[in-house]
């Protein structure tokens, strides 16, 4: 019953992939953002200049600098409980970057050697993987993720987990997809031939060869996973408080909301969208220029 | 079938192998007794299977529990959270075809023009952007600086506006690469340069011949999608206080209130496994080319 609805939907983005991806120049900006973000990152404890989880009452809700009331002291401004916010957002780089990446790595192993086993060894393997996969797939990505970090409480391991566990699907789908051809080719016939045994085959052989899609999608993915985790943090059920992370800054912003504290909602959102903007573009940039196949998903 | 069988599976145990939700109801002091009472009542004492049998046999006649916090039964919550939800879906979808299919004709015909590289920006930015930053946006803007509009709530059009553009803003851009590319596809057609041979003036071409063709991706993707935003709105609903399904769970969770997550997790889940396959049925009822496939 999956069949139809994969073929239509399979059509329907190779139509849309494309018309709206051709080859343009590289995304220097985007990877350049990129890199300061994870620079950022690495150095967060020697960048911010005050300790991100701890304020004072009395220095609550400072607008930046350049406003009308801001000091040297609060660059970006304070929150609610006085916490410096250019300290929170540069650690809050930091939470992003790590639960990006890390998750983004859990799925794509999972998920990918999940795509190999059940593309080449076929037969009952493939059909329990796949059936999983379907019913994974069935639920909507972030309903799933709130459910189960809703269940299992929050931290930051279990995000990566979480995220990892729903997002795997995604890449067990194409992988399996280009298992499915690639052992179809001459050189894995050959290595059969010259007595490789299987398991030899899909690491020295199979693996190498998907090694690219994987990457792609994974660049992909980032942008994703890092939307995902900031709604989960956003809803209380992502990185726990007092932790700096973008999606609890959004979360507390809303508080300052309505007293016109914009800097609260503003800032951490619009480093969101850079770290996701910049992870599309690239992601895009990517998939057109090492994989043609892809654009099939 | 097998999908929801997998999904009921995995969300029963999950949702109890994680606490015991008796803690939460007994007033702090409760004896030892009153909390295997209150065990008993619920059926919590009993093996895991049998709470599964139990589960899976009162779903199928419809019954999915009582909710802990408001102790009326949750299939009756879901349904009097449902057209608030479907009313914010379909006002975002209206909102994102609305803004999507012409946009992405216009660049289609248009390709390369500054209208193509504006509306990829448009498309760039409304699948980049989370949508309850998008939300707080509006707030920030509209209610809190203009004060044109409410900042939360429901009841009038004028509640409906930011939480529907913030919700449709992703689905916009998703409709209007899709129209861009499939219209660019059906624009390359032979029948299409037939037309043209024809000696049919452009706006004929465009609107009669390639615009019909071009439409049926978008359609049955905006199908899907229109179930797949009731799930996605859990966040929006949040941020405007909006009173649908996804605040239901939303709330659930907070008060790790069992029959109501599960019920909203499978409720939903079914939901879109169900208009997916009614998608295929249509399809296959429409284009002959996947009914002969098969």
């Amino acid at each position: 019953m999956n069949g139809g609805r994969t073929a239509t939907l399979a059509g329907a983005w190779r139509v849309a992939s494309l018309a709206s991806f051709r080859t343009e120049g590289f995304p220097l900006v985007a990877t350049a953002i990129l890199g300061v973000l994870v620079f950022v990152a690495l150095f967060a404890n020697v960048l911010a200049p005050h300790d991100p989880e701890v304020g004072s009452l009395g220095e609550r809700f400072r607008p930046p600098v350049w406003q009308q009331g801001g000091g040297e002291k609060f660059i970006l401004g304070s929150d609610h409980l006085g916490r410096d916010v250019l300290s929170r957002l540069v650690f809050g780089a930091r939470v992003s970057v790590v639960v990006g990446f890390t998750a983004v790595l859990v799925a794509g192993v999972l998920g990918t050697a999940l795509g190999i086993l059940s593309g080449y060894l076929g037969g009952w393997v493939d059909q329990v993987i796949m059936r999983i996969t379907d019913a994974w797939l069935a639920l909507p990505a972030l309903t799933f993720a709130i459910f189960l970090a809703a269940v299992v409480g929050p931290s930051e391991m279990n995000i990566v987990i979480i995220l990892g566990a729903v997002y795997w699907t995604r890449y067990a789908r194409v992988i399996r997809g280009e298992v499915l051809s690639l052992k179809e080719r001459d050189f894995v016939r050959l290595a059969i031939v010259a007595g490789c045994s299987k398991r030899t085959i899909m690491k020295r052989h199979i693996l190498p060869n998907v090694l690219n899609s994987a990457v792609v999608l994974g660049t992909l993915m980032l942008g994703v996973v890092v939307v995902t985790e900031a709604a989960l943090s956003f809803l209380g059920v992502g990185v726990p408080p007092p932790k700096p992370a973008w999606g609890l800054m959004l979360a507390d912003g809303k508080k300052g909301l309505m007293a016109g504290y914009w800097w609260l909602t503003v800032l951490p959102g619009c480093c969101i969208m850079l770290m996701v903007l910049s992870a599309n573009l690239l992601g895009d940039w990517l998939r057109v220029k090492f994989d043609p196949q892809l654009r099939q998903l | 079938m097998i999908s929801l069988v997998l999904l009921s599976v995995t969300i029963f145990l999950l949702v109890r192998l994680t606490g015991d939700p008796t803690v939460l109801l007994v007033e702090p002091g409760a004896s030892q007794a009153d909390l295997e009472a209150m065990r008993k009542q619920f059926g919590l004492d009993r093996p895991l299977w049998v709470q599964y049998g139990h589960f899976v046999s009162s779903l199928v006649r419809g019954d999915l529990g009582h909710s802990f916090y408001y102790r009326t039964p949750v299939l009756e919550l879901y349904l009097s959270r449902l057209p608030s939800s479907l009313l914010l879906a379909v006002a975002a979808m209206a909102f994102s075809l609305l803004i999507g299919i012409p946009t992405g004709i216009i660049a289609a015909v248009r390709v390369n023009r500054w209208w193509d590289s504006a509306g990829k920006v448009f498309a760039l930015l409304g699948l980049s952007l989370p949508s309850f930053w998008v939300g707080l946006l509006l707030i920030l803007f509209f209610s809190v600086y203009l004060g044109w509009l409410p900042s939360s709530g429901a009841g009038t059009a004028a509640h409906l506006i930011m939480p529907a553009f913030a919700l449709g803003w992703y689905f916009a851009a998703a409709h209007m690469r899709l129209t861009r590319s499939s219209m660019l596809d059906v624009l390359g057609s032979e029948y299409v340069k037939l037309a043209r041979l024809k000696g049919l003036p452009e706006a004929l071409v465009i609107g009669k011949h390639a615009f019909k063709n071009a439409l049926i991706p978008v359609l049955t993707l905006a199908g899907i999608n229109l179930v797949i935003m009731v799930n996605v709105a859990v966040v929006v609903e949040t941020v405007f206080a909006w009173p649908g399904i996804g605040r239901l769970m939303y709330e659930g969770i907070a008060f790790r209130d069992f029959p109501v997550v599960q019920a909203t997790v499978i409720l939903n889940g079914a939901m879109v496994v169900i208009v997916s396959l009614l998608v295929d049925i249509l399809y296959a009822v429409i284009d002959p080319r996947i009914r002969f496939a098969r």
